[in-house]
């Protein structure tokens, strides 16, 4: 009998697994945006000293997690597990920085959306009595993403306006059973969704239905409306996914306009060249553990929907002319 | 492309709407200036070379050397991807642009190594351009052989 789940697809954690810790590294554009001084660390370049942009990212996703592990003031014997993923094929940021962290790990791919995952399955774990201490990350690299998503750095091409920034960063944070604030209240996980989108350079469309669909979700498993929430965040829906997202809602009776927010418009100025808006796995991750989190210890923010969307594409399913199937995990995050 | 269910092609539709198209005077504008700009350079070349007293048709390899190595130089700078990212086809479509697009990935896959890395990856961009620029320079050379006779 599972007696911790409401409704369809959400789950209620009864014993509210608290977010004790969070760390974040932003790259040095990342660093010039809106919410740097909310970030723990400011690359002043994205190679970070290594030989390959996939080796800054790994470092920056080890890192991370560290300093989240350092702040929670958990010795590293107490962390039973490491949840993370990233964007790269076969998630190599994460299973390599496990590699040399040395915790028990579960590798996730939800694309964007990981972050909310892990947070997830992580609190799942805590509220299920399974462990104490769990450290959930995930990272991505604008370079690294380019370069196995679209076209080599150096190559002149033109970004269309809606096009999305991959932030480099990561995000880590550390869930545990201690009785403190915030908390992981509900998670809703979300179904894969295909509104019939392909192009590959207009993600926040593809992901918008997959957003609304578990926001939904999770107003009706829960009986909560739109109001509950001091914010309600999108991942990277980015400026023309977002207001699809308000759209799609309204149309299905929910209007969420007054506390509605999107990671992807927050991380850049609308100068600094980003066309519609941010994205990649770092970007829900540094937004949540860097501006969320500080703000919610300030108690600015009391009740947070975050929602992380994330769209599951290959190079090869959209060279082979698939459309793109995309999901979204809601999590909430609350001050008891 | 897969067939799309009729609330897919609804979505589409409805999406359409809210979509930006993208700047296309503009981008026309500044391509046309700098193509329009290369080509000039180009040009300057030429003449250069033909004033040294090479003929038209010598002076014409030079110069692609010339651009060639330009574009490959301000690739390697960091400079042409800044400029393509405003000219667009202005500046992808001279052979300047044809360099860039192979020493771009040269330089990106460097890391995988000279074999499986530089030299494999090199013509990710630019493989398409060769082969069916080949395929159609033979094919047309066949119905211009076959017209002639």
């Amino acid at each position: 009998m599972a007696t911790k789940k409401l409704g369809l697809q959400t789950l209620k954690l009864e014993n509210t697994p608290s977010i004790i810790s969070t760390a974040t590294i932003v790259g040095p554009k990342e660093g010039e945006g809106p919410l740097a001084k909310y970030f723990d660390l400011i690359l002043a370049n994205s190679i970070y000293g290594e030989k390959s942009w996939e080796k800054a990212e790994k470092k920056i996703l080890k890192e991370a997690v560290e300093m989240a592990v350092k702040k929670s003031h958990v010795p590293n014997s107490d962390i039973e597990f490491f949840l993370a993923g990233d964007l790269l094929n076969q998630i190599i940021s994460a299973s390599f920085a496990a590699r040399e962290l040395g915790f028990p790990f579960l590798g996730l791919y939800g694309a964007c959306s990981t972050i909310a995952e892990s947070m997830g399955i992580g609190a799942m774990m805590v509220d299920g009595g399974f462990a104490d201490n769990v450290v959930v990350a995930t990272s991505s690299h604008f370079c690294t993403a380019e370069r196995q998503f679209r076209m080599p750095l150096e190559s002149g091409n033109q970004r269309p306006p809606t096009a999305q920034w991959t932030v480099t960063g990561a995000g880590a944070a550390v869930i545990s059973s201690k009785p403190q604030n915030p908390r992981i209240t509900h998670v809703t996980f979300g179904r894969v969704i295909d509104m019939g989108s392909s192009d590959a350079n207009d993600m926040g469309t593809a992901m918008a239905p997959a957003a609304v669909d578990t926001i939904v979700r999770h107003f009706e498993d829960t009986g909560r409306s739109p109001e509950y929430y001091d914010l309600i965040l999108t991942g990277d829906l980015a400026s023309y996914g977002k207001d699809i997202a308000e759209e799609l809602l309204k149309q299905k009776g929910y209007n969420i306009s007054q506390n509605y927010s999107d990671c992807g418009m927050m991380m850049f100025r609308p100068d600094q060249d980003v066309h519609a808006g941010a994205s990649g796995c770092a970007c829900a991750a540094t937004v949540t553990c860097g501006y969320i989190y500080k703000e919610m210890l300030k108690k600015t923010f009391n009740k947070i929907l975050l929602v992380a969307t994330g769209a599951l594409l290959s190079t090869t399913s959209t060279q082979q002319g698939e459309t793109i199937p995309c999901i979204a995990h809601a999590v909430s995050i609350e001050n008891l | 492309m897969p067939k799309l269910t009729k609330e897919q092609q609804e979505y589409q539709k409805f999406v359409k709407k809210k979509l930006p198209s993208p700047p296309i005077l503009k981008n026309c504008i500044m391509a046309f200036f700098v193509g329009g700009f290369i080509c000039v350079i180009g040009q300057l070349v030429l003449n250069f070379f033909i004033s040294r007293g090479l003929s038209l048709k010598e002076a014409g390899a030079h110069t692609s050397v010339v651009m060639v190595f330009l574009g490959a130089f301000l690739t390697g700078l960091g400079v042409y991807d800044r400029i393509g990212k405003i000219a667009g086809a202005g500046s992808i479509v001279p052979i300047t642009g044809f360099a860039n697009s192979i020493v771009s990935p040269a330089m990106e896959f460097k890391r995988e190594g000279y074999v499986f890395g530089l030299a494999a990856k090199m013509f990710v961009v630019a493989g398409p351009v060769l082969v069916y620029g080949t395929v159609v320079s033979a094919l047309v050379g066949l119905i211009y052989y076959i017209f002639k006779l």
